[in-house]
């Protein structure tokens, strides 16, 4: 994975609360097998709006999301990261995160930044006003910046510390074998096996 | 033991998988049982390939075809070339990793939810993942169940445990008693509408009271199902005698000696007298009544009895403009009665109400009966072994002579990633878990129903409990 420290970019403002799983990627572009190509489903069913906001050509190449609470709820499918990122995307900014999607967003670099509702409300108005406001993200000062907007965001500590250095967390755990085995054997023995 | 601190079902559950736990990291847990299908786990096979890894216990993996396949001419190969892909790659990486895999046709096969309690493998204090946010079910048996994302299902594959931040804990009460025709999914409708869809965030959910100890394992399994739908990590019923009786006998649960020493340790598996949750709710069962949703997000929900809310009951910002949109999508005029919203379809199965006792229920209201003329019925068995147990006890009959569709096991119109799918602007009651924009189809408008409502709206065409039907005729 590669390693975040800072974005800066312009940003979409998605006026949408609980915008679920199945909203940024529909079930239908979930079969692909590679882990990339995904772009041409993000939020498809709405893109045949001409007038949602992704549609204006005043956002075109925005790479940081601004949307209400409750992103990324619902299926738990990984796609709607990699929607996310292969459309552009470096970071969402957020009230409220569903567990399972800000999960996903922390595996794949893809920043999950909480901030309050009314820095959400702020944001919106600053991109509204001017799209070409250049928005920054700042992982290693935790903090976001537009305009005359300069605030924190919340994001939990282990993760950051993940993204800033790039760590792919299997190799991590990988090399606590000896743990796992540990475990392993003193694991009762009426528990179930699939064979 | 005496003097150890009261915990509760979710801590014991956790501190029993504990691998590793170091200041400033997540803990490390071990996974008793991994469920695979083929649409979250092609890209994590091809992780583990580009990195040389292998599966590391394949004895604790289980794979199952269920969610972008067919429900008819299950016999012939999958029509859309690229489901049929995804399906194939599902076999070719089972085959290469040596992991268990119940194809279309096996008589094993069905949703990954429905088979692994139907199996005997989801057992009370085991930790079960799967790379599905309905994993949440299996927490219906004392276990700590949660769905997870391609990249942890690639991790689980490699080293069997998964790195996790501890949840907090919250205790659902449900007291009083469910009155007749109030089913476990109206419950959750309801719980879910006083709640909000983010109300369970953060938190690893038990259901307790008199209300849920009354209920069957696969009525449990209904509400744990749903615990993802307001933003629960996971959903708990302590396991207790409902639970040991569904367990003995079926094929992976233990036996003689160990299935005593198994029980032994499951009595053990309840929140101690004493302990303390981070939040409680307490909601009164005798009070409802069935409940539906009429909106876009589970939350949106109100009595069968009801009308559609006007959007300024809401609270003023996001909640209120989403229910304005939610009626715009939906196409509804708030102050229109539940009662009278014709569908055109109405979806009987998924992980959440495939079961044998849900096609009972529903057979049971149907018997003697007509779908409408305006409605079109598929009844979808959530795994094959359900559908074989429903003929064998001639409910395919039923719904077969009321003019239903009785299709093969899959998670069929729950979501619009097969072929059975609604058209735009087409309404359905269904018994699924998700009433979101385009979930069954694009433009597709979903009521989320129990399947004795699912039931009597086929028959009558609009929403409507089986209280509403007029008594059946029968033959002088």
């Amino acid at each position: 994975m590669q390693a975040f420290t800072h974005h800066t970019g312009t940003a979409l403002p998605l006026r949408r609360a609980n915008v679920d799983t199945d909203q940024i990627i529909p079930a239908v572009y979930l079969k692909r097998i590679t882990r990339t190509g995904f772009e041409d489903g993000l939020f498809a069913a709405w893109r045949n709006d001409p007038d949602f906001v992704l549609n204006g050509p005043e956002h075109e190449g925005v790479s940081i999301l601004v949307a209400g609470p409750d992103f990324g709820t619902g299926s738990s499918r990984e796609h709607a990261v990699w929607a996310l990122k292969d459309y552009g995307f470096k970071a969402v900014i957020s009230p409220r995160f569903a567990d399972i999607f800000r999960g996903n967003a922390g595996k794949q670099g893809l920043l999950a930044a909480q901030v309050d509702d009314d820095v959400v409300e702020r944001l919106w108005q600053i991109v509204e006003a001017d799209s070409s406001t250049a928005v920054t993200v700042d992982l290693e000062e935790q903090r976001v910046r537009a305009g005359d907007l300069d605030t924190s965001f919340t994001i939990d500590a282990y993760t950051r510390w993940r993204l800033l250095n790039g760590l792919d967390d299997i190799a991590i755990t990988l090399t606590h074998d000896a743990e796992i085995s540990s475990y392993e054997g003193n694991r009762a023995p009426y528990k179930p096996v699939t064979r | 033991m005496n003097n150890e601190k009261p915990r509760t079902l979710a801590e014991k559950l956790w501190e029993n998988h504990l691998v590793r736990q170091a200041e400033g990291e997540p803990d490390l847990l071990y996974i008793d049982l991994h469920l695979v299908h083929e649409v979250t786990s092609p890209q994590a096979f091809e992780g583990l390939r580009v990195e040389g890894r292998t599966v590391r216990r394949p004895d604790l993996t289980l794979a199952t075809e269920d969610h972008n396949i067919p429900t008819i001419d299950v016999d012939q190969p999958i029509a859309d070339p690229v489901s049929r892909a995804q399906v194939q790659a599902l076999r070719d990486n089972c085959a290469e990793f040596g992991i268990r895999l119940h194809s279309l046709g096996d008589i094993e096969q069905g949703i990954v939810h429905v088979v692994g309690p139907q199996l005997g493998l989801t057992q009370p204090g085991m930790t079960v993942v799967c790379g599905d946010s309905h994993t949440s079910t299996h927490g219906a048996f004392g276990a700590l169940a949660f769905g997870i994302g391609t990249s942890e299902v690639e991790h689980v594959l490699a080293s069997q445990t998964l790195p996790q931040a501890r949840p907090k804990t919250m205790a659902v009460t449900v007291q009083g008693l469910l009155p007749e025709g109030v089913t476990s999914k109206d419950l959750v409708l309801a719980l879910i509408a006083q709640e909000g869809t983010g109300g369970g965030q953060g938190y690893v959910v038990e259901y307790r009271g008199e209300a849920i100890e009354a209920l069957s394992m696969e009525a449990r399994m209904t509400i744990c199902n749903m615990s993802i739908e307001w933003g629960a990590k996971a959903g708990l019923i302590a396991p207790d005698d409902t639970t040991f009786s569904y367990l003995e006998g079926r094929d992976h649960a233990p036996r003689g000696e160990q299935w005593d020493a198994a029980v032994a340790a499951w009595r053990d598996l309840v929140t101690d007298e004493g302990a303390t949750f981070d939040k409680e709710v307490v909601v009164d069962a005798s009070s409802l009544s069935p409940f539906v949703t009429w909106g876009t997000n589970p939350g949106q929900g109100v009595a069968l009895s009801g009308a559609v809310p006007p959007p300024d009951s809401y609270p003023d910002g996001p909640a209120r403009a989403g229910a304005e949109r939610a009626l715009e999508y939906m196409g509804l005029t708030a102050g229109t009665q539940m009662r009278d919203i014709a569908v055109d379809t109405v979806f009987l199965g998924s992980c959440t109400n495939g079961r044998i006792e849900d096609l009972r229920a529903a057979a049971q209201v149907i018997d003697g009966r007509h779908v409408a003329p305006t409605v079109q019925m598929l009844v979808v068995p959530g795994s094959t072994r359900v559908r074989l147990q429903a003929e064998q006890e001639g409910l395919d009959q039923v719904f077969v002579a009321a003019g239903a569709q009785w299709r093969g096991a899959g998670c069929s119109m729950c979501l619009g990633m097969n072929p059975d799918q609604l058209g735009p602007a087409e309404r359905s009651a269904s018994t699924s878990n998700r009433n979101f924009e385009g979930r069954q189809g694009k433009g597709g408008r979903t009521h989320l129903v129990s399947p004795v409502v699912a039931a009597a709206t086929a028959v009558t065409g609009h929403l409507s409990a089986p209280a509403d039907l007029p008594a059946v005729t029968t033959g002088a």
